[in-house]
């Protein structure tokens, strides 16, 4: 943990040119990301970013750490190598919604359910954009793109609740407008110990401009989005005067005041994985607003940590090679 | 008691029977005994891709074959001196490769109308004596023999039935006047924990011996004369156990962590299961979700500073191609596994083919050549796993491994070596005070130097798209590319200067050269060596290295008249040799799932020597 202290932005920028459209969301992630980073405490040498195909995977060229592009779908199965190799690094994925649910749904679910310690960035755009405008796994259906001129017929993912079922043990999300939020969440991302996964809502001002923007848009945002904070109450609203309250297992929106106080709005505990479940539902829920923050975390024995132990055990009982490759039944010719 | 011994330089015995009979342990017993005794073998285990198919059905026969003998032996044999056929579907499956007056052992207790029915016999063979005319035939009711034995027992009937196997096995035993003290030891630690049933298959296995030597019917007994081997020392080894124990070597004598990663795969997935077992060695082994997932992971560990490895067979490694690319244009050091079966598709999984040499040639997107390199034998499994890991970490570069699931799963004498004795690997992590750049290259190997996460000031990216040699940056640049490309291709070549020149068997020049690849070198040199007892006039080499091929391997071929080049398969290596050194050789294919019959190659030598 030597000389982490001085790090700064500077230290996580590479030689490289963004090449980002202008406007392009990622901008903001690459920004707020190269500002956490110098902040963990982690050595810079131990800082791995592994991406897959996709313009969100163009992310580790850009930072100053070690950086594998790889191919598409796979930087969960990359990242797993490398992170079981050396359990003493910190690995960041970065990938998108056609890379991490689509081509590479299997590694991802696969990734968290071991809980391997690493962390995974999902830029979410609802859209392929490095393919220039197919629609996505995380598109909603009737999306009319060049490849759906009647409209997409798939009913798309929903990231959390597809985390959740894989047995996630930190399950996140924030949208790129919000920075501090953002850069929040990346910290929290980094002190869970096990896969960490976030959400991240991006805007693609080329292909699917304005698909948050009920979400980022200053007049109504803050009656759209509800932001999930550990032991507080669920409000949201300009006036922070609607909450969330539970009827049997639905949520219900009040409104603060005549007939209700504060007292009767639900509490959010992250560490309730049934109450991370139906947060994790209000995803496309339209009477409900979207919630960001950290739906869940549980501490698990992670899959590298099980791993190192075994081998030490296996090691108190080392035998030599010499007398493995004899084997147990070896003779002598004369 | 009327007994007496002849001596025969080779012996070829099969068991065969359900795929519930336990042949294949009974194989391996026999195997492992032979080989503790002194003789030589070769062994070829033959089983049903169904675990369970139906009981006494024809397709859910399973064997087991071996050769062994006094002489070198290459191949698991052809003919067969004794089958032992534990059911009708058994006989009927394997009757034909037995040789006339050769020794047939039944189990008569499980010709059952039903069994017949299922066998497709209409009428029971053994109610009549054609048999007899063409066999010595051995009518044993092995399951009754053993329920009696086991009669005070609390093993179940069905416990008990399942032990005939080792009736077989004992009565074998005392036919090749062996000594049954390796199977009891077996059968104790194998059971440890059920005494019950060690002593029920003990009793069964000592039933079996005794009553070849009282019962009068066996009238001869074969004995072999042990082989001439070379002093030292020995064991009895399998080709995949080897293939592991080669890379746990070249892991453990180069202080560098073995990674493995693999997807479960039919016959491959042994190499997981043995090495699974090493971790005290820090061996890493990490069963992968997918095949995709088998190589990307072992990318990362590549990435990371260790030998990193990936196993599976012709289907897995069609799903690993796109990632190989990878693995070539970052230029990491990894071990890819093929241990080839029957194709294409599902194919063929339990059987065994040579036909993936050409996937392994050019089976990937774009111009993305890799190192090929092929075991021949099941010993040879260590060799060619220690060099394919020198060569993937010395060069940096992926290596493809071509085994096949006959030296897979076959077994042989291996004169193991000492640990100490064997190459140092010369490995590229970059030192502390050298240059770096991702892609500046030692000048003799063209590898790259090889910087692992954690150490300080050489952090870098490296991806699938174009590098700019040298920064290792990303370049669409359209010479870049060309010269890229052509970097890559000189990489391979270049590694012909760091492999051993290939040996002519036989003259080395001459009428005819028979040149064969990876697992088919017994049956290839079992054919040499009988023409050579004949005075034929023909030479043999095989390659374990195929791309890129020896050095001397042109000027050799250019030695010969004509070249025949027998593959499991319709002539991959034959399709590379012409076009490399523009020479007719002729090949000599066949596809049937099994290797081949050297007498079929010697017949073949014949005929291209008569022309």
């Amino acid at each position: 943990m030597s000389n982490t202290e001085q790090l700064t932005k500077k230290d996580f920028t590479s030689d490289q040119d963004v090449r980002w459209c202008p406007g392009c969301g990622d901008y903001a992630i690459l920004a707020q990301v190269q500002k956490v980073f110098p902040t963990l405490g982690i050595p810079k040498e131990n800082m791995v970013v592994v991406s897959g195909i996709g313009c969100s995977s163009r992310f580790p060229y850009y930072m100053n750490t070690y950086g594998f592009h790889s191919i598409h779908g796979r930087a969960p199965a990359i990242a797993s190598g490398i992170k079981l190799s050396n359990p003493d690094l910190s690995v960041w994925v970065v990938t998108g919604d056609g890379d991490a649910m689509s081509i590479g749904g299997n590694h991802f679910i696969h990734v968290l359910r071991r809980n391997i310690d690493m962390n995974i960035l999902l830029f979410n755009n609802r859209i392929y954009g490095l393919t220039k405008g197919q629609y996505s796994p995380t598109s909603e259906i009737g999306k009319v793109t060049k490849s759906t001129p009647m409209g997409s017929l798939d009913y798309p993912f929903n990231p959390p609740a597809l985390a959740f079922g894989a047995s996630a043990t930190f399950i996140a999300r924030t949208i790129d407008r919000e920075l501090k939020h953002m850069g929040s969440m990346v910290e929290e991302s980094s002190k869970h110990i096990g896969t960490s996964f976030l959400e991240i809502y991006q805007n693609c001002n080329i292909f699917n401009d304005g698909a948050f923007s009920n979400l980022t848009d200053k007049a109504i945002k803050s009656d759209n989005v509800i932001v999930l904070e550990e032991n507080m109450p669920m409000l949201f609203g300009k006036e922070k005067d609607e909450g969330l309250i539970l009827e049997g297992t639905q949520f219900r929106v009040v409104t603060l005041g005549k007939d209700y106080s504060e007292s009767d709005i639900l509490i959010h505990n992250p560490e309730d994985r049934n109450l991370g479940l139906i947060l994790s539902e209000m995803t496309y829920n339209e009477d409900l607003p979207v919630p960001i923050g950290i739906f869940y975390k549980e501490n698990k024995p992670t899959y590298d940590f099980m791993m190192t132990d075994q081998i030490n055990r296996a090691k108190n009982k080392a035998v030599d090679l010499q007398s493995i490759i004899e084997g147990p039944n070896p003779w002598n010719v004369k | 008691m009327n007994k007496k011994s002849t001596n025969n330089d080779a012996v070829t015995i099969r068991f065969s029977g359900d795929s519930g009979d336990g042949m294949q342990l009974t194989g391996g017993q026999f195997s492992d005994n032979t080989a503790i005794f002194g003789y030589d073998l070769n062994t070829l285990p033959d089983f049903p891709a169904e675990i369970r198919a139906p009981a006494g059905s024809l397709f859910g026969v399973s064997s087991f074959q071996l050769q062994f003998g006094s002489r070198k032996i290459f191949t698991a044999g052809d003919e067969l001196d004794v089958l032992v056929a534990m059911n009708p579907a058994a006989l009927k499956v394997h009757l034909s490769d037995l040789k006339e007056h050769g020794l047939l052992i039944i189990n008569t207790d499980n010709f059952t109308p039903k069994n017949l029915k299922l066998a497709k016999y209409d009428e029971n063979p053994l109610d009549n004596d054609q048999l007899d005319k063409k066999y010595r035939v051995i009518r044993v009711g092995m399951t009754k023999l053993v329920m009696t034995k086991l009669e005070d027992s609390d093993l179940t009937s069905k416990e008990k039935a399942r032990s005939a196997n080792m009736f077989a096995l004992g009565l074998l035993y005392w036919l090749y006047e062996r000594d049954t003290e390796t199977t009891i030891n077996f059968l104790n630690k194998k059971f440890k924990s059920k005494q019950l049933i060690a002593e029920g298959n003990i009793k069964a296995l000592k039933s079996g011996y005794y009553y070849g030597e009282t019962i009068e019917v066996i009238k001869t007994t074969y004995r072999v004369d042990k082989a001439k081997y070379p002093p030292g020392k020995y064991r009895n080894i399998m080709g995949n156990q080897a293939l592991a124990l080669g890379l746990l070597a070249a892991s453990h004598n180069n202080d560098i962590d073995l990674f493995y990663a693999g997807y479960p795969i039919t016959p491959a997935s042994d190499i997981l299961h043995y090495l699974a077992n090493y971790k005290s060695f820090g061996v890493k082994t990490f069963q992968a979700e997918d095949e995709i997932a088998g190589i990307t992971s072992a990318i990362g560990a590549a990435f990371t500073g260790n030998l990193a490895v990936t196993a599976s067979s012709g289907p897995g490694i069609a799903l690993k191609g796109e990632a190989i690319g990878l693995a070539t244009i970052t230029e990491l050091p990894i071990v890819i596994i093929n241990i080839q079966r029957g194709g294409p598709s599902t194919g063929l999984p339990t059987k065994t083919e040579q036909s993936d040499l050409l996937q392994a040639m050019y089976g990937r997107n774009g111009e993305c050549p890799c190192v090929i390199v092929a075991a021949s034998c099941p010993s040879d499994c260590f060799n060619m796993a220690y060099e394919a890991s020198r060569i993937a970490l010395e060069h940096m570069i992926p290596v493809i491994l071509l085994s096949d699931g006959y030296i897979a799963n076959g077994s042989e004498p291996w004169k193991f070596p000492s640990v100490k004795d064997l190459l140092k690997f010369n490995l590229n992590y970059v030192n502390k005070g050298d240059e770096f750049s991702p892609y500046n290259r030692d000048k003799k190997t063209l590898a790259r130097q090889w910087a692992i996460p954690g150490n300080k000031s050489y952090e870098h990216r490296i991806g699938g798209l174009e590098k700019d040699d040298g920064t290792g940056n990303v370049s669409y640049d359209a010479d870049n590319h060309h010269k890229m490309t052509l970097k890559r291709q000189e990489k391979v070549d270049i590694i012909s200067n760091f492999i051993p020149d290939v040996e002519v068997y036989g003259p080395s020049s001459g009428k005819l050269l028979v040149i064969g690849w990876g697992g088919t070198y017994g049956s290839i040199r079992s054919a040499i060596t009988k023409a050579h007892h004949e005075d034929l006039s023909v030479s043999q080499i095989h390659l374990n290295y195929i791309n890129p091929f020896p050095r001397n391997l042109g000027e050799i071929v250019l030695k010969f008249d004509k070249i025949l080049i027998p593959e499991l398969n319709m002539g991959q290596l034959l399709s590379i040799i012409r076009s490399k050194y523009l020479v007719d050789a002729k090949g000599y294919n066949s596809i049937k799932g099994k290797p081949f019959s050297s007498n079929d190659i010697l017949q073949t030598i014949k005929t291209h020597l008569k022309d």
